[in-house]
């Protein structure tokens, strides 16, 4: 695959899904969806984009595994630690004057960074005041989120950065050990709406006190991270506070002067009172 | 005319890339990097004409302090590559630890926290993949020290393209495997010293 053939079908592929499935990679940040694309192709013994094309256009059975390639599902629990440790010593006072929240986990994939921010709020007395709200384009790693069970060979990661993260317990606390897997606590999520949200083609959808969108945005060009930072704008209350990946950043979008640099290191914004424009 | 012949001839002589033709120099490194890449990054002087992407393994862990060594060392800017940051000359960019750094058709950086590969994130061969799929005939990509076998692929789809590939001459490296691993998969590649690799740099 090393002509320029390929990225003639490699555009018409992902044109296709989109009138076929309605799922709009046209403005992901290609290099990485090609790399995918390809495993995909062996995946599916298809020698060119364009016979997987021909393959997801006759067989609807194969997109949801497609699917599976397109959307990247690699987290951790605490990814970061210290992003955690600031959400809980600096961004938590604040959230505490409110008598309600709503908390957007956008991309949620498997759920690791929701029930890390479930686990912190409950911490922080803050769990029955809030309403978390957890999507994902893809319906598997939805359901996965929902079900909250991780291999419990990831656990000794998971604990390490939970610790650092500033957690108050032991993060076996949390979840059940069975057959390999850890099964976190339903109870975490019983104030968690599941819902199939699109970053690039749906729109507003709450007034947030807090969107933490967390390694989701660097799959995606810049026109595109664009849109994602300004439906973010008009889903935040004022002083509501948007959380990004430790490598993201808002200063290249327009949509930086709506925002405060709360906490430049960890990528923590919030949203000014009055932004004209 | 026998000017222009006799620089063919030298030019295919050291299998040596016409200058014009190399627009980005990509290098990956492991154990020892440190070392190897500022003996490289050292000589270059601040208007260097290319920019140098390069891809070191570091603990995930670990905030990056070698960006900020090596442009203290440098003459050079050497700084860690941004999301969507498009690339310039006169700049050598590192990949942040524990994401993969990859090239966009247009010349900007991308990042990614896909899974490791060869137990690497970064991974050279995402770069020099992505790198030699932007740049195609006009990459020069570059394997140094290290003790795993990342790069080889990278530097092969690279080469593959048409591009330029350099290998630090295992013996002198402070960990052979990674540049035995390049050498056998491009035998077409120069292995060289780690000085001559320098020298070399500031001839593109």
């Amino acid at each position: 695959m090393h002509t320029d053939s390929d990225d003639i079908e490699l555009r018409l592929l992902i044109e296709a899904i989109y009138h076929k499935y309605h799922y709009d990679f046209r403005n992901y940040a290609m290099a990485s969806v090609k790399r995918r694309l390809i495993k995909a192709c062996e995946n599916f013994s298809c020698r060119s984009y364009s016979m997987l094309q021909d393959l997801v256009m006759h067989d609807e059975d194969v997109f949801p595994e497609l699917l599976s390639y397109l959307t990247v599902q690699v987290s951790e629990m605490f990814r970061d630690p210290s992003y955690f440790l600031s959400l809980r010593k600096n961004v938590v006072p604040h959230l505490k004057t409110y008598p309600s929240l709503k908390v957007w986990v956008a991309g949620c994939s498997a759920g690791e960074e929701l029930y890390s921010l479930a686990i912190l709020f409950r911490e922080e007395g803050l769990e029955e005041r809030t309403m978390f709200y957890a999507t994902d384009i893809n319906q598997d790693a939805l359901k996965k989120a929902q079900a909250g069970v991780y291999k419990l060979d990831r656990m000794p990661l998971f604990s390490q950065n939970y610790q650092k993260s500033g957690g108050k317990h032991s993060l076996s606390e949390y979840y059940t050990a069975a057959y390999g897997n850890a099964k976190f606590d339903k109870s975490l999520t019983k104030r968690t709406v599941f819902s199939d949200h699109s970053l690039v083609t749906d729109s507003v959808f709450g007034e947030m006190n807090l969107i933490s969108c967390r390694n989701v945005l660097i799959y995606f060009n810049r026109d595109l991270q664009d849109r994602a930072f300004s439906l973010f704008k008009d889903s935040l209350a004022p002083r509501g506070f948007l959380g990004l990946g430790s490598k993201e950043t808002l200063r290249f979008s327009e949509s930086h002067k709506a925002f405060d640099e709360f906490d430049r290191k960890e990528r923590i914004y919030q949203k000014k009172t009055r932004y004209a424009g | 005319m026998s000017l222009i012949v006799r620089k063919e001839f030298i030019r295919k002589k050291r299998d040596m890339p016409d200058k014009k033709n190399v627009k980005a120099i990509a290098i990956g490194a492991s154990a020892g990097a440190l070392e190897a890449v500022t003996t490289l990054l050292e000589p270059l002087p601040a208007d260097y004409p290319l920019p140098i992407i390069i891809v070191v393994h570091l603990p995930p862990d670990k905030d990056s302090i070698m960006a900020r060594l090596l442009n203290d060392k440098c003459a050079i800017t050497v700084k860690e590559a941004e999301d969507k940051e498009p690339i310039k000359p006169s700049h050598a960019y590192l990949a942040p630890p524990d994401y993969h750094l990859q090239i966009e058709k247009d010349y900007y950086f991308s990042l990614s926290i896909e899974d490791p590969i060869l137990y690497s994130r970064p991974s050279i061969d995402v770069l020099f993949e992505t790198a030699a799929d932007a740049y195609r005939e006009n990459l020069c990509g570059i394997v140094l020290t290290g003790a795993n076998s990342d790069g080889a692929n990278g530097l092969k789809a690279i080469m593959g393209y048409g591009g330029l590939g350099f290998v630090q001459e295992p013996k002198g490296a402070y960990a052979s495997t990674m540049p035995k691993a390049a050498k056998k998969n491009c035998p077409k590649a120069l292995v060289m010293p780690l000085s001559e690799i320098a020298t070399t740099l500031l001839k593109l």
